[in-house]
């Protein structure tokens, strides 16, 4: 009898029938949906005859397009979750007042605000900003590929396994009832026994891995892989943001894998780094998360700068004003972003000249930001600028994010801070710039890039609809905060008290509704933009009168970008070659050598997965088995020769024809 | 256009959210030290202005001005280069920094929470050999306890004190990280376990407060609420008189039963505490027999439980 038992909890560790959510009604209602929609998926893709191809040409994909194809898609799907939870919180807080509680109850409510952050800056934010930059950068400084393919794919995966993990804590056990950051001492063994903490880590460590992979990747891509001629002054801003993004995840996950690892010690094997007790000290825990906390959010807006950069020179028609100014702003962001951490939490107790030297610096880094705004202002000034789509966002984005920039400069100042510490004034402020900046720069970047990635532009009725539902919705949804942190309501409350600022709650609802639906119309967009396809394509490759490399290629590109690699003389190459009259070569091609596809990359994040699963619930035997399997995927992957191949030289003759013919057809 | 006219209404809808913020709790608070705060918040969101309002007004224009519609406007698509332009676009947010960085030195350092107060209000020094009230707090899951050292009292979920007196709150916790916090009076700080953290401030109106944990600590933390009572010198004594006549004696077995988690407690009275019971919070040594923390590192500690063993209180660290 007992010797059975021991064999179940080795096997099965701490799951139980009971982990199974069955008796809360919310879950239960999602569980069916979401198999019912799985399977329809599931269904139709088999009914199709889809997965070889999804298998051959996305899954086991190492092209640098494709795997940023797949970032975004999960991007998108994980938005839609994290929505689904800010959602819930904002019905929650409106309803909560007085005698009534609310539908959620506090254990669940602490999960849902919990998976809505860490969902949103891993799973949404992170996808989306290395998403832009797999697609984008190997094309702007014209390579073929980034330096390590296949470590792209694996990155990819190892993303998607920690997404997968955070959703499977919906249905098989619980989420962390933390907060986003997880701060000790509440996630220590005493006050979190469960498996929310574990899944947090886990799903954090595996995705922390693909981030810090994909760093490298990126900052050997661009160091090592620019086209001849493009020297560090002539790359697009968009690649000088990448690259200073890439060396901040370099430098900062790192900690993150650190920082949770002890945690992980404390919580495994009962050491005491961040316990009350022994010697342990939680306030560690929150300066090395903030070490790799602030520059997070720093690998956030980067690239998202880079992006306005790139849309507000094409869509004035102008070179981009202050480009160098532009470049030194963004590497003084780089280097002090690490020198703010400890503003994040002033209100500690450090003393004053620490304090004060923190706050400064924070202000510090407003000057450059405050430079690329005037730049961005400067590029439209004397321009000819055409409203389309992401150019709406552009502006709106300007505006939103200087208002965001002022209350975060205002937070920086200690003695105020210590009032709006914890306020939904700064829950207000980091969603003024995070929407205001990363989203909108994201819905930007989509709608720019799009038609060279599926070769037909979006609808722009659509486009504008999610724009002004996302911008409206916004202000409506966050101006109330605001004005809540000032009347002393603090952050992640499940239940209010005072029955006169229910209406705040209700008109951030309304607004909260608003963005839901600015979500919908962007859905609505990517499916009617489909369905019209042929009347908004693109065979020219330059749609806007483009200015960089990618702008050269055929949209969508070919599978090896450039034919030649191209010769750079200038920060504008394809506006500078454009204007000197470039002429497409159509003879002397070479066979092109080119990266082999690899089921490796999904291979070893499925099982990292299964790993991270099984450390979650303690299953010692799998958890055993799948990291020896892991040890082993990964050397019979080094013994895999077979990693290139070439493409001939008639089928680039071929493919560059048949772009050629197309494109004169249309310009002709 | 209608598109920038919807802009602009936001923009001011925004501003007049902003400014109905004025009537709230932080920015007309009834102590000296939140008033600072307040005013503070004020002067540096107008330093800011100056930058930000020019940065929307001239997005808007030149989104307007310059629109591909408008054949009139100048078009220079070369032009993107100006020494005298990036010298303003560095030079004036510079500007605008090092006078916010000034006035965040001085104002960090005069607001710090471990400054003994110097004022009461403004243009009203401390009188001398007014002497602060000393109130130790302790965070608990999920409710406050008051320590009055003074007064030998105690209370959880319900603070006073008399208007324009100095208050020297020293803090700590019990498990969970909180902040401790009353908007009226002074701005918040944590409250850890093992450590301690102080906060000076001073109640300048009569009035009953709202005072919480600003920083999520589990289950039960949305009812982590308390009043905080602003009092006349008289009805303060009163008050401590009703404490000790009403209240219970809370020994150390009462107090390892409060200590278990729970919620929405009603406010309690103690006539009396245990000796040193707080420092054996503080230094986690309540547990007969537990050594505690401050004198893990001493060479005599041996086996001594702390409440045989009062050696000499240790002050914070930060004492200035």
């Amino acid at each position: 009898m007992s010797e059975q038992f021991e064999l179940s909890k080795l096997i099965f560790g701490r799951l139980s029938w009971e982990s199974i959510p069955l008796h809360d009604p919310i879950l239960l209602a999602t569980f069916i949906v979401v198999v019912i929609g799985g399977g329809a998926l599931v269904g139709a893709l088999t009914y199709y005859k889809v997965w070889g191809y999804l298998w051959r040409e996305w899954i086991t994909s190492i092209d640098h397009k494709r795997i940023g194809v797949m970032y975004m898609i999960l991007g998108i799907v994980m938005l839609l979750r994290g929505f689904a939870d800010a959602i819930m919180m904002r019905i929650h807080q409106a309803m909560a007042f007085g005698d009534a509680t609310g539908y959620l109850p506090p254990h669940h409510y602490d999960q849902i605000f919990t998976a809505h952050g860490v969902i949103m800056i891993f799973f949404v934010a992170m996808p989306f900003v290395v998403g832009l930059m797999n697609y984008i950068v190997p094309l702007q400084i014209g390579a073929r590929d980034v330096a390590f393919p296949f470590l792209n794919n694996l990155s990819f995966w190892m993303t998607a396994a920690g997404a997968g993990l955070v959703m499977a804590s919906l249905f098989i056990g619980e989420f962390a009832k933390s907060g986003w950051l997880a701060y000790p001492p509440l996630t220590g063994i005493l006050q979190s026994p469960g498996v929310g903490v574990d899944y947090y880590i886990w799903s954090l460590q595996i995705a922390g891995v693909g981030t810090l992979l994909s760093g490298i990747n990126f900052v050997v891509t661009i160091v090592k892989m620019r086209a001849p001629g493009m020297t560090m002054m002539k790359m697009p801003v968009f690649v000088w943001t990448a690259l200073c993004t890439n060396i901040l995840i370099v430098a900062a996950f790192p900690v993150l894998t650190a920082v949770m690892t002890l945690l992980s010690l404390d919580r495994y094997l009962g050491m005491n780094f961040f316990t009350n007790d022994l010697g342990g000290n939680a306030m560690m825990y929150v300066n090395l998360i903030w070490i790799w906390g602030h520059p997070e959010v720093y690998i956030l807006i980067l690239p998202i700068f880079g992006v306005f950069s790139e849309i507000v020179s094409t869509y004035s028609g102008k070179r981009l004003f202050g480009y160098s100014s532009m470049v030194y702003a963004t590497l003084v962001i780089t280097i002090l972003s690490y020198l703010v951490w400890l503003h994040h939490f002033f209100t500690m107790g450090s003393g004053a000249t620490v304090n004060s030297f923190f706050g400064i610096t924070t202000m510090i880094i407003s000057i450059p930001t405050g430079a690329k705004i005037f730049n961005w202002l400067f590029t439209m000034y004397r321009g000819r600028i055409v409203f389309d789509v992401p150019m709406l966002w552009t502006v709106g984005f300007m505006i939103t994010f200087v208002v965001g920039g002022m209350t975060g400069v205002l937070l920086a100042v200690p003695p105020a801070d210590f009032v709006l510490h914890n306020s939904l004034f700064l829950i207000a402020h980091f969603h003024n710039v995070i929407i205001g900046g990363v989203v909108f720069g994201t819905f930007a970047a989509i709608t720019y890039w799009y038609p060279k990635v599926t070769g037909y532009k979006l609808d722009p009725f659509w486009g504008k609809a999610s724009f002004w539902c996302w911008f409206i919705g916004f202000y409506l949804a966050f101006m109330p905060l605001y004005l809540l942190g000032f009347m002393g309501v603090t952050r992640r409350m499940s239940h209010f008290d005072d029955p006169s600022i229910q209406i705040w709650f209700q008109i951030a609802l309304g607004g909260a509704v608003l963005i839901g639906i600015g979500i919908a119309c962007f859905l609505i967009q990517l499916y009617v933009s489909y369905k019209k396809r042929d009347s908004l394509r693109d065979e020219t490759g330059d749609p806007w009168n483009g200015r960089t490399l990618e702008w050269s290629t055929s949209s969508p590109p070919p599978q090896y970008n450039f034919a030649f690699t191209p010769r750079v003389y200038d920060n504008d190459a394809w506006w500078q070659m454009k204007a000197n009259g470039f002429v497409r070569p159509s003879t002397g091609f070479m066979p092109i050598h080119m990266p082999k596809n690899t089921a490796a990359g999904i291979v070893v994040a499925g099982i990292s997965a299964v790993f991270g699963f099984a450390m979650i619930w303690h299953m010692w035997l799998l958890g055993g088995l799948s990291f020896a399997a892991l040890l082993i995927a990964i050397i019979v992957h080094t013994f895999n020769y077979k990693r290139d191949y070439y493409i001939p030289v008639e089928e680039v003759e071929k493919v560059e024809a048949e772009f050629e013919a197309k494109r004169n057809e249309v310009l002709a | 256009m209608s598109i920038h006219r919807t802009l602009r209404n936001i923009f001011f809808t925004a501003i007049i959210v902003l400014l109905s913020g004025c009537d709230t709790v932080v920015m007309s608070p009834s102590g000296d030290i939140a008033a600072q705060q307040a005013n503070l918040i004020v002067w540096a969101t107008i330093l800011m202005l100056i930058v930000v309002v020019p940065v929307i007004a001239l997005t808007l224009l030149f989104a307007w001005r310059y629109r591909s519609s408008n054949k009139d406007a100048t078009y220079s698509p070369d032009w993107d280069h100006s020494t005298s332009l990036e010298l303003v676009i560095w030079a004036a947010p510079l500007a605008i920094i090092i006078a916010l960085g000034a006035l965040t030195w001085v104002s960090t350092h005069q607001l710090d929470p471990y400054r003994p107060l110097d004022r009461i209000s403004e243009g009203k020094p401390v009188p001398e050999g007014v002497e602060p009230l000393i109130v130790e707090v302790v965070a608990m899951d999920w409710k406050w306890l008051f320590f009055y050292p003074e007064q030998g009292i105690a209370v959880v979920n319900q603070l006073a004190a008399p208007v324009d007196r100095p208050i020297k709150f020293k803090i700590t916790s019990t498990t969970m990280m909180n902040s401790f916090y009353i908007p009226a009076l002074a701005g918040q700080i944590y409250a850890m376990g093992g450590m301690e953290t102080q906060l000076h401030a001073v109640i300048n109106e009569v009035g009953s407060y709202d005072g919480f944990s600003a920083n999520y600590s589990g289950e039960g933390f949305s009812h982590m609420r308390f009043k905080f009572l602003g009092m006349r010198e008289e009805n303060f004594d009163e008050w401590v008189a009703k404490v000790k006549a009403e209240g219970d004696e809370l020994s150390r077995p009462v107090y390892k039963v409060l200590e278990q988690p729970s919620e929405k407690n009603p406010v309690h009275y103690y006539s009396s505490v245990a000796p040193e019971l707080y420092d054996a919070i503080l230094n986690r040594c309540v547990d007969a027999g537990s050594v505690c923390m401050k004198d893990w590192m001493s060479p005599h500690h041996k086996n001594h439980d702390s409440s045989a063993n009062p050696k000499a209180r240790h002050e914070g660290h930060h004492e200035l």
